[in-house]
């Protein structure tokens, strides 16, 4: 049942919000580790609530939110031990927002430690993809989209993506998966990765779904320096559309079956997007996230140690047992990128190759409304293949979702068919504040039948 | 410039980090191969472009310095064991 209708039963008193939270709250329980927290008293406490008062957009919805957002008093550790026991003393603004139009929030998704990862296998708790338990469900919003694809009630994911930690755990779990305009959802309490390039938004079973999250949750925030002050553009009608031909450099069946969704399309080359985008998105994202990083240090939140040694020691001391190996090498990485000497070798350069692919997208807008690649080059890959990958290899896998989130573009993935059983999504980009296109020719294909 | 273990070591000191012998030997091979990926961009045509901080061109934003309601000493506290008289309690500093 989508939203839409599940809210106006709600409304209508035709449909029982606890008897559904008892039911969804159970199905969290038994995921294959989906959740890092389950907020079961809270929920069915605001589902009784909203039983006699189902009023708001999202009247009685429950809400899954990825572990690297604050819900107040709610352990929010971004997936880390860093942050294990933490309980903000606020709420991130989504979470407001939500709250306002009758969500229901049912717990915290698991993830990669802070977002670092495509798989969601650089954490305690592996979420499982609900297709076949030995696959990964992608990442880092690995548990949002597992748990979209498991749940069998009405229920939105709020996730979060840097280089694309939305629509790679969509395509791999075959479901949409909302990425908006950069500062069009406030960041307001999210668990920073790298601040210019996080960007909250949607994981559901449905196109519109997808968008009626999004249109709760945007918006100018004071709270948020980099929060946008326009709205979404109203134009939604979808002339013309391009296919990416070097994204197509895939396998041929993912080709084919993303190919099989669309009509009347150009192919198009954007060279320096396919040569530089990888390259450029994970300097950024190392640089920003080793800053982001330095605020952990076992004092004012998060774990900590007995207090030992001068502040070098303990801080030292901290942070060298409970960051993770991946967590250390980006920090290595990204502090290395930043120092001076190398700082205009590989910070400044990224800064201005992300000009040059923003440049290059623009240059295409100016033609096409939307362009389409796959999500993901591949299917969910078994745990066994991924604990075989070298690290550069592993960032090798976001080749086809770095683009768009390096220029801080819109873009949507859906579903486009099966390979071997297991999902593979086709990806829609559109210019800035464009999102009513996506939903528009999102929606088109979702509606094709197969 | 030569990436070795020595560079490292400086690099994670910088960083808060005392790393093993282990994960410095781990840590040069992977990281020397991601340096290479990354130095495909030494190719990118970009000496005429300014760098793109944000994605999106963003406006400073001001605010009247004025007084509002945050978080009580009890809230900002409530999330560390280092406290003493409703102040954090740190390591000492020398």
């Amino acid at each position: 049942m989508n939203l839409t209708k599940y809210i106006d039963g709600v409304k209508s008193g035709k449909i029982s919000v606890v008897k559904t939270v008892e039911k969804i709250l159970n199905e969290a329980k038994n995921s294959p580790n989906h959740f890092a927290a389950i907020t079961k008293q809270y929920a069915l406490e605001r589902a009784e609530f909203l039983e006699k008062k189902p009023e708001g957009r999202l009247a009685g919805v429950s809400i899954s939110v990825k572990d690297c957002i604050c819900v107040k008093n709610v352990e929010s550790a971004a997936g880390s031990e860093i942050l294990k026991d933490y309980r903000p003393p606020f709420n991130a603004t989504v979470i407001e927002k939500l709250e306002a139009e009758g969500a229901i929030i049912i717990g915290k998704t698991t993830q990669d430690e802070f977002g670092f990862g495509s798989f969601s296998v650089n954490t305690k708790k592996i979420p499982k993809n609900p297709l076949d338990n030995l696959r990964s469900c992608g990442g880092s919003s690995g548990g949002a989209a597992g748990f979209t694809a498991f749940t069998t009630q009405p229920h939105l994911a709020i996730g979060e993506s840097t280089g694309g930690s939305i629509a790679n755990p969509a395509s791999f779990c075959g479901v949409v998966g909302l990425t908006p305009t950069y500062g069009l959802v406030s960041r307001y309490g999210l668990i920073d990765y790298a601040n210019s390039l996080d960007k909250i938004g949607t994981i559901a079973k449905s196109v519109n779904d997808a968008f009626l999250g999004l249109h709760v949750m945007a918006g100018h925030d004071k709270k948020d320096s980099t929060s946008l002050q326009q709205e979404i553009e109203k134009e939604k009608k979808v002339k013309k559309i391009a296919v990416i031909k070097e994204s197509l450099d895939v396998d041929k069946e993912i080709k084919d079956l993303v190919l099989s969704k669309i009509r009347d399309y150009d192919l198009i080359s954007l060279p320096s997007i396919k040569k530089y985008s990888l390259q450029a998105y994970y300097l950024i994202a190392l640089a920003e996230s080793s800053t982001n990083l330095a605020r952990y240090c076992g004092l004012r939140y998060g774990a900590s140690e007995a207090l030992k040694g001068n502040f070098d020691q303990y801080f030292t001391e901290v942070r060298s047992k409970f960051f993770s190996q991946e967590a250390k090498r980006r920090i290595i990485l990204g502090t290395f990128a930043r120092m001076s000497g190398f700082r205009d070798a590989y910070y400044l350069k990224a800064m201005k190759v992300r000009t040059l692919i923003i440049n290059e997208y623009q240059k295409a807008f100016k033609k096409y409304d939307i362009l389409v690649s796959p999500t993901m080059p591949i299917i969910a890959p078994k745990f066994s293949e991924i604990s075989k990958l070298t690290p550069a290899e592993n960032y090798m896998m976001d080749i086809l979702t770095v683009g768009p989130n390096l220029a801080g573009l819109p873009h949507l993935s859906i579903n486009a068919g099966f390979k071997n059983k297991m999902p593979v999504g086709i990806m829609l980009t559109s210019n800035y504040l464009h999102e009513n296109k996506l939903q528009y020719l999102g929606g088109e294909i979702e509606n094709q039948k197969v | 410039m030569k990436l070795d273990k020595e560079l490292i070591e400086k690099v994670a000191k910088n960083a808060r980090l005392k790393l093993t012998e282990k994960e410095i030997k781990n840590l040069v091979p992977e990281i020397k191969e991601i340096l290479d990926l990354f130095s495909a961009m030494d190719k990118a045509p970009v000496s005429k472009l300014q760098p793109s901080f944000q994605p999106l061109e963003i406006k400073n934003v001001t605010r009247e310095d004025e007084a509002k309601d945050c978080l009580s000493q009890k809230e900002a506290l409530q999330n560390t064991k280092h406290k003493q008289d409703g102040y954090f309690k740190g390591p000492r500093a020398i």
